[in-house]
């Protein structure tokens, strides 16, 4: 199966970065520990071996259609855009894609890659668990074992998707080690993997990790960014003035600005976890507080690391899950510092605000990932005369956040 | 002031246990575990027992090629406010009390990166250090650390039971002091038995390069210890030592006596 057009399903032959080290200018790269190296190399051969293979894409287009629901619609949300009085926006509405967010995308590619590998058994890491959710659901269709590694405050936070998780099969692992979080989730997969390296996928949920990770997750989903680019033309008539996303690794951000990047006219902006504040430090804001925040390699990849002044990582906090996390997909800190994508942050109060004015004017609960683009929205419209256009991705719905929530609005 | 330092203490180390006709003995110590002092006498403790070298470990918050034992030592050592500037101190100190062996140092990336890689190398080498080792720094990396052939520093590369004749082939090519073979796919930490086919993957890497190859993850015992010899160059021990310490002084000391005594022919 083609797109209508005749090409690929996703075609991987448009973008200059990143280099053949995996490297975005100056971010990005493979630093592992060297039994790690040859199995990146083996990933790397198969992922483009099967993006080249029409058999291969067929099948994901054939699943993303059958299976997750997709194309996800695109909505105006003119209630939202009459409140602010300026700027029309559209929510891409990666909140109906199956398992409810952008994360099944990426999952899919890479279980049905795992399975194209002959790698029986996956593991994943998961902070919302919204990447658990949808590992454990790719595999559960490809009948692969799934393990997810999950920190244990995040356990706490995400009841809902754990039970998922274990309801489809896969095994949940708590993760007890420092921050007990994503980025602790992440380190205890790498050492899983390092442990049963050859007849283990890991299945990384984010842009970022060692290449071909960021690449690879960049492109499974960057059918977010094709589909809502068709999708704005036809219902408004041209491309949108900005696009706004949430950024925690990344990957949502990256998979609708990948569409964009060169249409220099259009504004592409990422929103951080801006936390309690980014003065006191508690937030994930890695390009907002660079008191704290400097490259650095964490995890197989260099980009922006929040860090003290030894060069340990340092605890971050955001009421959500999904954005909590000390560094940021390289390709985010190329796009930074050439200055096509820009960035900024939204606190903790300012995502619970704009995810109840979401809900109530639309009568969509996002995520509280995509609540953080959803309150940039709200301060940005207003500026924004009425003819111009705010493309946003929705990335999650918020089902899963419904009892951190209410701890916070009915305490 | 010592006479050979950097590689070339490194090489004399490899041919004074050959001509001995053992494989040498390189604990692994982290600097600040259980506390910044308690660290030292247990590295001066292991140098008593004829310790050929060291690998000092620098903590850090998050060490992915680490297993428990040593993510709980890295953890209580960062607690107790153990910075790479002491780990820099306790190279210094440990020359002042006499201590000669090679002392190379472990560090994951991103400290070194924050304090700068050509900083930390001039800085190592000031303090008494002969060489860095950096379990997230792929050979491909090396020119990031080229001040360390100016500076006749060991910049060590990994090997591991994965690696295919092209990997062997570049760490072979950018390995300077050693090459640090891993014993099994897997994390630090101990184990009740070395891998069945360890002689025939030594082997293996022996027909493809000359450079002194360094065995390390599992190694734990005596028993083990004694399979060192004629097998490869040298040996590390960390997880066993590090949990031996938190016992108790005599605990390290006499753990470290029994694995050197293995390797007396």
């Amino acid at each position: 199966m083609t797109t209508t057009d005749g090409n690929l399903y996703i075609d991987i032959n448009t973008a200059n970065v990143p280099d053949e080290r995996g490297y975005f200018g100056e971010f990005g790269g493979r630093f592992v520990p060297e039994t790690l190296v040859p199995a990146l190399n083996e990933l790397e051969a198969a992922y483009l071996g099967a993006m080249a293979d029409p058999e291969f894409q067929a099948e994901l287009a054939n699943l993303q259609s059958t299976y997750v629901g997709r194309e996800t619609p695109l909505t105006h949300a003119k209630r939202l855009s009459e409140m602010l009085g300026g700027a029309q926006i559209y929510l891409k509405r990666e909140d109906l894609a199956h398992t409810g967010a952008h994360k099944i995308n990426n999952a899919l590619g890479q279980a049905l890659l795992a399975k194209r590998m002959g790698k029986q058994r996956v593991i994943a890491e998961t902070g919302a668990g919204q990447h658990g959710v949808a590992s454990a659901t790719a595999a559960a269709l490809l009948g692969l074992d799934c393990h997810v590694y999950m920190g244990s405050t995040d356990i706490k936070r995400q009841q809902p998707n754990v039970f998922r998780m274990r309801l489809l099969g896969s095994e949940v692992i708590a993760v007890e080690s420092g921050s007990k979080t994503l980025k602790d989730a992440i380190n205890e997969a790498i050492r899983d993997w390092v442990t049963n390296v050859r007849d283990t996928f890991y299945l990384l949920g984010s842009a970022l990790g060692p290449h071909p990770y960021p690449r690879m997750v960049r492109d499974f989903q960057s059918i977010i960014g094709h589909e809502a680019r068709r999708q704005i033309v036809a219902q408004a008539g041209r491309l949108p003035d900005v696009c706004i996303a949430c950024v925690g690794g990344g990957s949502n951000a990256i998979g609708l600005f990948h569409a964009f990047r060169d249409d220099e006219q259009i504004d592409l902006i990422g929103v951080e976890a801006g936390g309690r504040g980014i003065i006191g430090g508690e937030h994930a804001a890695r390009f907002a507080d660079l008191d704290v925040s400097r490259p650095g390699v964490l995890q197989g990849t260099r980009s922006y690391v929040m860090q003290t002044s030894d060069g340990n990582i340092m605890n971050t906090h955001s009421i959500s899950a999904g954005l909590d996390y000390a560094s940021v997909g390289p390709e985010h800190a190329y796009l930074r510092q050439m200055e096509r994508a820009h960035y900024t942050y939204a606190t903790d109060s300012e995502t619970l605000s704009a995810f109840q004015t979401l809900s109530q004017t639309e009568g969509i609960i996002p995520a509280l990932e995509s609540a953080h683009a959803i309150a940039e929205v709200i301060k940005r419209a207003p500026t924004m005369p009425p003819d111009s256009i705010i493309l946003v991705n929705l990335s999650g719905r918020g089902d899963k956040d419904l009892d951190t929530v209410m701890e916070v609005l009915n305490p | 002031m010592r006479s050979q330092r950097g590689l070339d203490a490194i090489a004399a180390m490899f041919a004074r246990t050959e001509a001995e006709g053992r494989a040498a003995f390189l604990p692994f110590f982290p600097v600040g575990y259980p506390t910044y002092e308690d660290s030292l006498a247990a590295i001066e403790a292991m140098a008593a027992t004829g310790a050929d070298g060291f690998e000092i470990g620098i903590p850090f918050s998050d060490p992915l090629a680490d297993g428990p034992t040593i993510q709980q030592a890295s953890q209580v050592a960062l607690e107790n406010g153990t910075t790479i500037q002491h780990a820099l101190d306790a190279v210094r100190t440990l020359r002042e009390r006499g201590i000669d062996q090679p002392i190379l140092m472990f560090s994951y990336l991103n400290p070194i990166i924050n304090y700068g890689v050509e900083r930390f190398v001039l800085a190592a080498k000031a303090a008494g250090a002969d060489g860095f080792i950096i379990p997230d720094l792929p050979p491909e990396e090396a020119p990031m650390f080229a001040v360390c052939e100016q500076e006749n520093m060991a910049l060590v590369f990994f090997l591991a039971p994965t690696s295919d004749h092209s990997r062997v082939a570049l760490v072979a090519q950018r390995a300077t002091g050693f090459i640090y073979v891993l014993s099994l796919t897997g994390i630090t930490g101990e184990r009740q038995s070395l891998p069945s086919d360890l002689q025939a993957f030594i082997a293996d890497l022996r027909a493809q390069t000359d450079a002194p190859l360094v065995l390390g993850f599992g190694i734990s015992k005596p028993e083990h210890a004694r399979m060192m010899n004629g097998l490869v160059n040298g040996f590390i021990v960390g997880s066993a030592l590090v949990r031996a310490a938190g016992e108790s002084r005599a605990a390290v000391h006499d753990l470290a006596k029994s694995l050197r005594d293995a390797l007396n022919t």
